[in-house]
């Protein structure tokens, strides 16, 4: 039994804006269906006695001190971008977002 | 609709998101540096410009100025919390995600009192987390800058990654026509609470504060709340006040004419007062929001939380209402005081030596009207409390009349100077020399004989006539009552 539809599939490659094609939705829609199949052995494991945890660590409250220190040139910063104008990352334009 | 039909018909139910970028030296979660202004994408490192590999730290400041924000608005902190990933695609935040907090604010359910007209209104505080501010898009080409019709945008990231606290109200009922006035004294006190606190600038100029201004309305009789929309990044105070009732005017057009509320983001636009629609709203759930992996959870000592309430500092209303009583005040006077950002000018002019009464006679009134005619707030006009305070000495030390003194703060406010120089430069002092001032009085008399003649005759109403006529002579400089004393002995009249 298929856990996640086509029309999730297609929703969630809108949000993260893939263009995907009729018969990748399928595809991808029977491969995400292996992913949650695999979460959720987990969840048969968890035990009322096993509270939920969202991190590896029994760490809290790792801070750094309020310190600047220089980071990187803008030289440095714009090296791998695509395009630059004017020391600034330029991007393609954005439709149907607010400004 | 006229905002006054809008309301006899109607509801309104407002919400306020404040966002305000807290002032450390560094940011959220990197050491980049903060400062305002600074040329682009020169205050960035591989963990804001989210560079593979890169991981983040939460700046302790941060999380301390947080939770004192937290306290001063009366709100519980949470005991353990996390921070979220708020996914979306905006080229804003390189990561695609914006390191937020979700279902475990670090503070929630305070409040925070307000006046308004003479009442106080209490405004439930929802919560108050902290987030991480985005870069700055710049929309390039088509004709207006505007995103639509742009053919590409710039960012600089320099603004990507300073810590910035939400602070979200819980839905406010019952403003009924003072809404747009309650949202502006909300958004006035919090930015000085946050002045008080010394936890921002609070420059809505600068965007270091911005509120997103949430309305709604339900036919009068309803309880059913309507759908509201979201007005974004309104940056003034004047403007919070404004969009309100534009929104509250605009809605109740629609809804009158049978029409629906599109819950929706709306921009503000400063020059018409008007709000447009922006995008469609998306549903919270589209953001994907969970746990933060890179980070580790808060869990402030409860120890060292009550440490910090024991230290906030005197908060805005708790001092205004210490200096009502020092002062001596009426209520509405101290509303009018605080509208007019003038409390803490005033209290500078007393400090400095002058009676609060003359203190606040002088910014409320003579420099009120100068500051209005100018179109600037009292703060910008080029007098120092120092000097009201050296005027309201010269006064009371009878060296200076109100109408002499009027003259001199015009001469200070000229750049003419300071009191003292605009005095003997202008030639104000009162005339206190006896023999000038009689001879002034003899020539008075010699040229009206009929007034002198009516006072000799016991009509002494008919002396006005002949005071005017002195202090005329003397331009204002005479002091009126002496010449008054001095007229009736020449005339040998008695009262």
């Amino acid at each position: 039994m298929s856990a996640i539809t086509r029309d999730e599939v297609a929703h969630l490659a809108r949000l993260s804006r893939l263009a995907l094609a009729d018969e990748e939705l399928d595809h991808f829609a029977a491969q995400l269906d292996v992913i949650i199949g695999a979460v959720a052995r987990v969840a048969e494991v968890a035990a009322d006695d096993i509270p939920p945890s969202s991190h590896a660590l029994p760490l809290t409250n790792v801070y750094r001190p309020d310190e600047a220190r220089p980071g990187l040139t803008p030289e440095q910063a714009l090296s791998g971008a695509p395009a630059v104008e004017d020391d600034r990352f330029r991007v393609p334009r954005i439709l149907g977002e607010e400004a | 609709m006229p905002y006054d039909e809008a309301l006899e018909r109607f509801e309104p139910v407002l919400g306020l998101e404040t966002h305000v970028e807290l002032g450390t030296a560094s940011k959220m979660f990197c050491g980049c540096p903060t400062a305002f202004g600074a040329a682009p994408n020169t205050q960035v490192c591989p963990v804001c410009l989210a560079l593979p590999g890169s991981l983040p730290t939460a700046n302790a400041a941060a999380i301390e100025s947080t939770i004192r924000i937290g306290l001063a608005l009366n709100c519980s902190i949470a005991e353990w919390c996390r921070f979220a990933r708020k996914n979306y695609f905006y080229p804003d935040m390189p990561k695609n995600y914006q390191i937020s907090q979700y279902d475990e604010p670090l503070c929630f359910d305070g409040y925070l009192d307000v006046e308004v007209d003479g009442k106080t209104v209490r405004i439930e505080i929802e919560r108050v987390h902290l987030e991480e501010d985005t870069g700055k898009s710049t929309h390039m080409g088509g004709a207006t800058g505007r995103i639509h019709g742009a053919d590409y945008s710039i960012v600089d990231y320099n603004r990507a990654g300073i810590p910035l606290v939400e602070i979200v109200t819980k839905p406010i009922p019952g403003t009924d026509r003072l809404a747009p006035e309650v949202a502006r004294a909300y958004a006035t006190e919090l930015r000085e609470v946050m002045r008080a606190l010394g936890v921002s600038d609070v420059r809505m100029e600068e965007g270091s504060m911005r509120c997103d201004v949430n309305v709604s309305l339900m036919p009068r009789g309803s309880s059913e709340w309507g759908t509201r929309t979201e007005t974004k990044n309104v940056n003034s105070l004047r403007s919070v006040e404004r969009a309100v009732r534009s929104e509250i005017e605009r809605q109740a057009a629609i809804l009158a004419d049978g029409g629906r509320i599109i819950q929706e983001t709306r921009h503000f636009h400063e020059d018409t007062g008007s709000t447009t629609s922006g995008r469609s709203k998306e549903e919270a759930q589209d953001y994907r929001y969970f746990p933060e992996p890179d980070l580790v959870p808060i869990a402030p000592d409860p120890a060292w939380v009550a440490s910090l309430k024991a230290a906030l500092p005197e908060l805005p209303r708790v001092r205004r209402k210490r200096l009502q009583q020092e002062w001596g005040v009426s209520d509405l006077d101290m509303e009018a005081m605080h509208n007019a950002d003038a409390i803490d000018l005033v209290e500078a002019t007393v400090a400095a030596g002058a009676p609060p009464a003359d203190a606040r006679k002088w910014w409320m009134g003579e420099l009120a009207r100068r500051a209005n005619e100018a179109g600037v707030p009292l703060s910008a006009l080029q007098i120092t409390p120092d000097q009201i305070a050296r005027v309201c000495a010269m006064v009371a030390g009878g060296a200076l009349n109100d109408k002499l003194a009027r003259q001199v703060l015009e001469g200070v406010l000229n750049g003419e100077g300071s009191p003292d120089e605009v005095v003997s430069a202008r030639g104000l002092q009162i005339v206190n020399d006896e023999g000038e001032l009689s001879a002034i009085i003899d020539q008075v008399l010699a040229d009206n004989a009929d007034a002198a003649e009516k006072v000799r005759g016991g009509k002494i109403a008919a002396v006005g006539a002949l005071v005017g006529g002195v202090m005329k002579a003397s331009r204002g400089k005479a002091d009126a009552g002496r010449a008054r004393e001095l007229i009736l002995q020449k005339l040998g009249v008695s009262e």
